[in-house]
This record gives structure tokens, sequence and C-alpha cells, in this order.
């Protein structure tokens, strides 16, 4: 077994370099060790300017993602022990713009999440008094697997479409919007349907299917989408067959 | 003006990174993908034989004949041999995926996924089987 293990990180500082460099980091070599640990060592006691970003350390937030020997992983839960000998590299995730070293910036996302109306819409909402909206196990079940994502982002680094269409709204997104679609307390279908169904949703989605690959939390947005193209397929042939049944 | 980048706090410079034209060979799944769609080419040029089969089979015999023969080329023999391979790539890596798309629930309970594909790959069987015995029984 090593005693280190080299760490080859991407580093932009953008007051001094036109584009990112690698720096190479010798770090003690521990079993338990994460590739998030090795950032915080060198981080701690090596280089002080090492920017990256994390939070829980348990797959939870969804902060610390990032591309770990080209792949996108959360780096909490990435085990340096999969990766020797190394050297392991480290960079920001693909096509968000970096804002420095590991860190990118995800305004892009922030938007195109709101888009998609990712919370429950009433047509009308019943007073308190009436009780909470009651819910079968199975009914849950329909959409539970969309509501464990954390927002991390490694489905959008994965996706060579968000990479050459940046307009599209993206594996992440349209799986939250499926999540609310599929919540029988949920009546906003047909207001996500307009956005969903543009040239910027689900349509752009060519099925190259990495996103459900590298989802640590098991969303498989790549599913949701493919199941929300059929939805919205038929609602298409409905409202050409029925024009005055889909209003 | 400085020869360093331009930066400031407020409008922080970004890099942004473009995509390489080469980005489908990047890892095996992307290539994967690539040759997947590429499989539409050769759907298509077997929709375009068959077509052009219908045609020589309505101008008679004789130039039915004819297409026999320009199948039998080393050319053709080779496109149809690529093309077969392409169109079976295409067929296995859809059904494959077919459980993706399809979320069949009966009483409630998502049926499994390989129920899924086994049916899709029965269909397929059970249909190549009435064709080859169609063509074949004479």
């Amino acid at each position: 077994m090593p005693s280190t293990v080299a760490l080859s990180v991407a580093r932009y500082r953008p007051e001094r370099d036109w584009e990112p460099t690698f720096q190479t980091y010798e770090v003690p070599y521990r079993k338990d060790w994460v590739v998030l640990d090795a950032l915080n060592h060198v981080k701690d006691t090596v280089d002080g300017s090492l920017t990256f970003r994390w939070s829980c350390r348990m797959g939870v937030c969804g902060s610390c993602g990032m591309k770990v020997n080209g792949t996108p992983k959360l780096t909490c839960a990435t085990f340096l022990s999969d990766y020797l000998p190394g050297p392991i590299r480290v960079e920001p995730l693909d096509y968000f713009p970096v804002v420095r070293d590991l860190v990118v910036d995800l305004a892009d996302f922030m938007r195109k999440l709101k888009q998609v109306k990712p919370w429950i819409i009433r047509k009308e909402e019943p007073p308190p008094d009436e009780g909470e909206y009651l819910q079968t196990p199975d009914q849950l079940d329909t959409y539970k697997q969309f509501s464990m994502c954390i927002n991390c982002m490694l489905c959008y680094s994965a996706c060579p479409i968000y990479g050459l269409e940046p307009s599209f709204i993206g594996p992440a997104a349209i799986a939250l919007a499926q999540r609310y679609n599929m919540d029988s307390r949920d009546q906003g279908a047909a207001e996500r349907l307009k956005i969903l169904s543009e040239h910027d949703g689900i349509w752009q989605c060519t099925f190259v299917g990495e996103c459900t690959k590298v989802c640590p939390k098991h969303v498989d947005p790549a599913g949701a989408i493919q199941q929300y193209k059929l939805t919205a397929a038929t609602h298409w042939v409905k409202s050409l067959l029925l024009p005055w049944g889909t209003r | 003006m400085s020869a360093g980048p331009h930066y400031t706090l407020y409008h922080p410079r970004w890099y942004r990174r473009r995509v390489s034209v080469w980005w489908w060979l990047q890892n095996r799944s992307y290539t994967g993908f690539v040759l997947r769609e590429l499989t539409s080419v050769f759907v298509a040029f077997f929709a375009v034989v068959a077509l052009w089969q219908l045609r020589a089979f309505a101008q008679g015999p004789e130039a039915y004949g004819q297409f026999l023969v320009r199948l039998r080329t080393p050319l053709f023999l080779v496109l149809d041999t690529v093309a077969f391979l392409f169109v079976l790539f295409h067929a296995i890596t859809w059904f494959n995926l077919a459980p993706k798309a399809m979320v069949v629930r009966l009483s409630g309970k998502r049926v499994p996924d390989w129920v899924i594909v086994g049916s899709n790959y029965a269909a397929w069987l059970v249909l190549s089987g009435a064709v080859a015995f169609v063509l074949l029984r004479g």
C-alpha cells in the first residue's frame, strides 16, 4: 500500500491565469480517505488558496461535484483507494463556467429549475381544516425516485447535449418537473408541459443516458425524460384528435 | 493596458471550456451513443433497398432478376453485411433501453425491467419466425 498518492488538480485563478492549469500535490494515502478529504488536506496544510465547494461530506448536499479522472463524481463519496496508484486528476464539472479552481457557476441551472415550476401547483387550495392531502404508498412510489435529486449537477456535466446546446433545460430540471407531474397532489402538469415540450425541453435529449449512469442518488433523469416524451407525444396526438378535450 | 487578464471583483472572468468536436471519443458510452445514432442511416438503407425491390418486382420478372443479380455483387454483399450488423446493433441497444421509456404499472406495482426487455425480444423472435415461415415455406 502506498504512503502517498498524487493529486493532479485543475487550477484557475482568474486574476492571473488565461486558462486552467494543473498542479500536482502529493497527499498522504489513507484507506478511508475520499477525494474531498485529500483536497481538504491540501487546503489546510499545503495551499490555502485552492478553492472548491463542499458542505455535508455525506452525499446529501450536492456541493462537492467534480470530475475525477474524467468522470463526474461526488468527491465526498469517491475513495482514493479506487484510483491507485494515481495520479488522480480532479477537475471542475464540464459545461459550466469556471469561477475559480474547482468552483463552477450554477446560475444557468437555477434559472432553468425555476422555469419548470418544481413545486406543488393546485388549481384551488382547500382550507387547512379540511386536513392534509392523502397519498398511498403506491402513489408515493411513482415519483419518489425523482425526488431524491440533490442538484449536484453531475448529470449536466455528463450530458454532451447540454455542452453542445446550452439552452437545453437539462436532465435534473426535467427529472424534478417529472417528480411534481407524477405527484398525485399536483395539478400543474399542463403548465409544465408548455416549457418541457418546447424545443429546449425534452426533445433536445437524444438519450445518451450518461446522466443516469453518473447520478449518485439513482434518480434516472434519462428515464424521466423518455417517459415524459411519451406523455408529451400522447398529449399532442390527443390535441389533434380532440382539440376541445385537452384545453 | 496591462498584458494580464482583466479581472474585477464584481465582473469575474469566468473560464468557459469549448466542447471538442471529438467529444464522442472521450468515453465508450459516448461512442456507443454516436454509433447508435448512426445506425439510422443503415435502417434507411434497408428501407430504400426494399422500395427498390418493390419497384423491380412491379416491373416484371426480368427487372426482378436483374435486381437479384445486382444484390449478389461483392459491393452489395459487403454493404448488406455492414448494414445488417448496424441494424442488429440498433435493435439490441434500443430494446435494452425500452424499460427506461416504458413504465408499465400493474395493480400499482412497476413491472420489472427484464419483463419489458424480454417481451420486446419475444415479439422480435415471433415476428422474425413468422417472416421466415412465409419466406421459406415455398
